[in-house]
């Protein structure tokens, strides 16, 4: 049989092991695209949609939302993760169309690993760990080690990724993407912000500007030295702006059929401005 | 490698088997030149357009990205399924009433993405009809007429309760 359907992960992760040419399929909004224009010819095909593990979204840790890898952006959009990842939901909400979010998921979007995913930079932003089992072993990867260039990841051929772990952060948190419309739109740039309300500190990590996303660590250790932000007041327009500046330096964009570096970097230090002064409103 | 894929896809409340497919066929494929079932339309076989919009398991999603042989544990409906009457449903007769159909491309899957979003959603706002539609791309009516034709529907509803 060439098409595996598993309904556990076991079933799964043992038929990944045995075969060496098979392809994961969840959602199919990324994979069937590649099979339909002949990118990609599958010969052994495993099937994750059917697991009802991987569709579980888990509180109990303490702090932690923890995502599985085949819960689909439809139900990502609403509660409980509005609440508790609202940066994510935002993220999630912008991703296709109604059908492509009622089947595309964070695995998917991982397995990809492409610097325009719309839910990486909010992994970033985030500090998210990434969940991967194999038939005998399984690891944890912070997110930063997990990307390691333009559809390039750590992950093995045997693994699966099974869940994704976020912190719950006490502040505030946004994604925002400038694309060509509002539907269906893959990002031309994209910021996601976390102000960390506990640690007094900021974090801002960018889409599509760059091979991997982009965390602007100066940026944000400027922010930390130049403002106390455990006052949480309002930002001046040319604090926000600099910060901006500063983000934009970070990002690395290319000219390509979506767009040219300069309206990137341009982008992402508006994108990166505006969400700093909205966090501290 | 070749491969001759036998399995069943329970379409529209019958057990249907699709025979000798090729692993990579989407549902989309299998629904319309291996079942005998066109109603659901194929364009851009990459899910920009929605014209292949299907339920599967209650979801509107666009069979063109759905592998048929993954999909063996799913309760799949097409346009063809959405009503067992020989009746065009009340979704149907406002766009024709309404004139949402001009070339008719488009229309079969506007129609299921309208049905789910109605079944879910009995009193969408204005605006959550527009994102409901927003994977349905109708190069001809310019939308108008199809919001026409979904408030059309919600109107008849309301008035035979
Ligand atoms: C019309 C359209 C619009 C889109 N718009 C957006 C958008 O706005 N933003 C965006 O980010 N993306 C967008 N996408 C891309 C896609 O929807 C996302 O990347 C989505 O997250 C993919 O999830 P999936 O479950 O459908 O992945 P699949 O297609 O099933 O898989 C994608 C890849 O990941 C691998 N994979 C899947 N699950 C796992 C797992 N658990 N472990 C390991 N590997 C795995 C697969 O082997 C495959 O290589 C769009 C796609 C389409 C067709
Ligand atoms: S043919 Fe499936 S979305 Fe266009
Ligand atoms: S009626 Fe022609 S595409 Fe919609």
């Amino acid at each position: 049989m060439s098409v595996i359907v598993a309904k556990e992960l076991t079933t799964a992760l043992t038929a990944l092991r045995e075969h060496g040419d098979a392809r994961l399929i969840q959602g199919g909004t990324d994979l069937m695209v590649e099979i339909n224009f002949n990118h990609v010819k599958p010969t052994t095909m495993i099937s994750l949609r059917d697991i009802k593990s991987l569709r579980m979204i888990r509180t109990d840790t303490p702090g932690i939302m923890s995502i599985g890898s085949g819960v689909p952006y439809s139900v990502i959009e609403g509660e409980p993760v509005l609440t508790a990842i609202p940066a994510l939901a935002q993220a999630a909400r912008t991703v296709g169309s109604p059908q492509i979010r009622a089947a595309g998921s964070l695995g998917g979007n991982l397995g990809t690993c492409s610097p325009a995913g719309d839910t990486l930079p909010v992994m970033f932003a985030l500090d998210a760990s990434i969940h991967l089992s194999a038939i005998d072993s399984s690891r944890v990867v912070s997110i930063h080690d997990f990307m390691t260039g333009v559809k390039r990841s750590v992950r093995q051929h045997d693994e699966i990724i099974t869940a994704i772990d976020f912190p719950i952060i006490n502040g505030w948190q946004g994604y925002s993407k400038v694309g060509v419309r509002n539907a269906m739109v893959i990002s031309v740039a994209s910021a996601c912000l976390v102000a960390d309300h506990e640690n007094a500190d900021v974090r801002i990590a960018l889409g599509s500007v760059g091979p991997t996303i982009i965390r602007c660590r100066a940026a944000e250790s400027w922010l930390k030295t130049t403002l106390d932000l455990s006052t949480r007041s309002t930002i001046s327009l040319d604090v926000a702006n600099e910060f901006g500046r500063r983000a934009a330096e970070e990002s690395s964009p290319i000219d390509d059929h979506r767009s040219t570096a300069q309206y990137r970097r341009h982008a992402i230090s508006v994108l990166a401005s505006r969400l700093l002064r909205k966090a501290y409103q | 490698m070749s491969a001759n894929e036998f399995y069943s896809l329970n379409v529209n409340g019958e057990t249907m088997s699709v025979q000798d497919s090729w692993v990579g066929e989407s549902l989309l494929y299998v629904l319309r030149e291996r079942l005998g079932l066109p109603g659901t339309k194929g364009a851009c076989e990459q899910g920009e357009c929605g014209s292949c919009t299907v339920l599967m398991d209650g979801e509107a999603v666009c069979a063109c990205l759905v592998m048929a042989a993954t999909a063996v544990n799913s309760e799949i409906v097409t346009v063809e399924g959405i009503t067992t009457d020989s009746e065009l449903t009340d979704v149907q007769q406002s766009f024709v009433e309404e004139g949402a159909v001009q070339c008719g491309f488009c229309t079969p899957g506007l129609i299921v993405a309208v049905h789910h979003l109605l079944g879910k959603n009995p009193q969408p706002s204005e605006f959550e009809i527009k994102e409901a539609i927003s994977g349905n791309i109708c190069r001809c009516t310019g939308y108008g007429r199809v919001f026409a034709a979904v408030e059309a529907t919600i109107r008849s509803r309301n008035d035979s309760k």
